[in-house]
């Protein structure tokens, strides 16, 4: 039990504030822009060159010049800007985006973030992932707590680091955690997703955590 | 002072060399030389080092001197859409190296502004900073990282005068204007070809200073890799679905 995909999007979605700047991941993170609440102006960044990106074009209206760091598709808006690659991530690296909400393979507790290869598989890199990690403001990691009963939050990362200490909070299917990258002051859980227990999530999770007051 | 040249062959006539160092335009296919990578492929030259984001599909673009076997080595931050590309490379044929995207991007911009290297964040503590300077700065761990320059710059522009100004259309620009400032020479495929005048100052993203050379393309086949669509009716705004 726990959260669904779409669940986690719009848990994500939890952290977005009115004038943000903000760049999605492919994946879970690309379902938050569905979540966008009405009235609150949220711009995504397209870190191909792109501020501002509308949804999908209809059929037949597809250009193959504009299209999102997924390669897909997309559609121009009244605030759309576009840029070079150099100041897309300038604007990333920064400081000047204010979230990023990305997947992960591993996360550990002192904010470690490992999700761009795995030692002896062909690797295809990290694309833009290091970079945003490393120079938006607020990073969220939006996962599966576990990957084949193998826990994802660890007290170390054990795969390749895309960033150390980059992570600021993780939600899962089981619940939200916050982590004190900065301050040093470890990995706390915030919230449990309905239907998950405490216990089933201290069963899958190997980093170590505090339990928030809260719960 | 000529830079308009009659086509594709003509334009990189002297410029190719067996081992040299190219920078191409683009993100994944959009914006992507295609016309000139064409002429590098029918020209042969081999052992290239070629710097791109992302290496093409089968079949296209850079993917096309993966077929002839031309590339030595891939610069680039993502190379996942490509089969050829892994077969070569788990056959010790092909060397990659990988570079964080906006640390590529910041590479090529440092190498045509003169700017031998430059320190970021991105990277430090990961394996990308292994082997290179790290340094604290502010109380914040930052990777050494150096300025790119190629022998030879091929990017692809919407608009260009025959001065060699040039105007990019939407997300097509990526990589293309800091490439036009990196190569030892730059040649420039452009869609529209107009006279000194036509293009608003005001709007020239690169000055003809950066380009050396110009073709012609009026006819570029153009490439989509993830065709995504939503039906006219009931989509509500932000979603869209994928076919």
């Amino acid at each position: 039990m726990g959260w669904t995909r779409d669940q986690m999007a719009e848990r994500a979605a939890k952290e977005l504030r009115d004038g943000f700047y903000v760049n999605l991941g492919i994946g879970i993170p690309t379902l938050v822009s569905n979540y966008i609440p009405a009235g609150m102006s949220v711009q995504l960044q397209s870190e191909n060159g792109m501020l501002g990106f509308g949804p999908f074009p209809y059929e037949g209206e597809e250009d193959p010049d504009l299209i999102n760091a997924g390669k897909q598709t997309v559609t121009e808006i009244p605030t759309t800007s576009y840029f070079s690659s150099a100041d897309s991530f300038a604007m990333i690296r920064g400081g000047h985006i204010d979230l990023s909400i990305l997947g992960a393979m591993q996360v550990a507790e002192n904010g470690d973030l490992a999700n761009w290869m795995i030692p002896g598989k062909m690797v295809k890199g990290m694309g833009g992932a290091m970079d945003l990690v490393a120079g938006v403001k607020k990073v969220v990691v939006v996962m599966e707590h576990s990957a084949k009963n193998e826990p994802k939050l660890l007290k170390r990362c054990t795969l390749p680091l895309t960033g150390a200490g980059v992570v600021d909070m993780v939600i899962t299917d089981l619940g939200v955690f916050t982590i004190d990258k900065k301050g040093g002051g470890g990995m706390t859980l915030v919230e449990v997703a309905p239907g998950a227990t405490l216990e089933e999530i201290r069963s899958k999770t190997e980093a170590g955590y505090r339990t928030s007051n809260a719960l | 002072m000529q830079k308009v040249y009659p086509d594709t062959r003509a334009a990189l006539a002297g410029l190719l060399k067996d081992g040299m160092m190219i920078m191409a335009g683009g993100f994944g296919l959009c914006g992507i030389p295609e016309q000139l990578i064409l002429a590098i492929r029918d020209a042969g030259v081999k052992n290239l080092t070629v710097v791109s984001n992302n290496c093409g599909i089968d079949g296209v673009g850079l993917g096309l001197l993966l077929d002839t076997k031309q590339i030595k080595k891939m610069i680039s931050s993502y190379v996942g859409e490509n089969k050829t590309f892994a077969q070569q490379y788990l056959a010790g044929e092909l060397e990659i190296e990988f570079n964080p995207q906006g640390t590529l991007a910041e590479r090529i911009r440092a190498g045509g502004a003169g700017v031998a290297a430059f320190f970021t964040r991105t990277g430090a503590g990961t394996q990308i900073a292994e082997g290179k300077e790290q340094r604290k700065i502010d109380g914040a761990l930052y990777v050494m990282e150096r300025g790119l320059v190629a022998d030879l710059s091929i990017v692809h522009a919407w608009m260009g005068d025959t001065e060699g100004n040039l105007v990019y259309r939407k997300t097509a620009r990526n990589f293309n204007p800091m490439m036009a400032t990196a190569g030892k020479v730059t040649v420039a495929e452009i869609e529209h070809l107009v006279q000194p005048g036509d293009i608003n100052p005001d709007h020239i993203i690169t000055p003809g200073v950066y380009v050396k050379r110009l073709v012609h393309v009026p006819n570029a086949v153009k490439h989509i890799e993830q065709r995504t669509v939503r039906k006219r009716t009931a989509a509500p705004a932000g979603t869209g679905e994928e076919v």
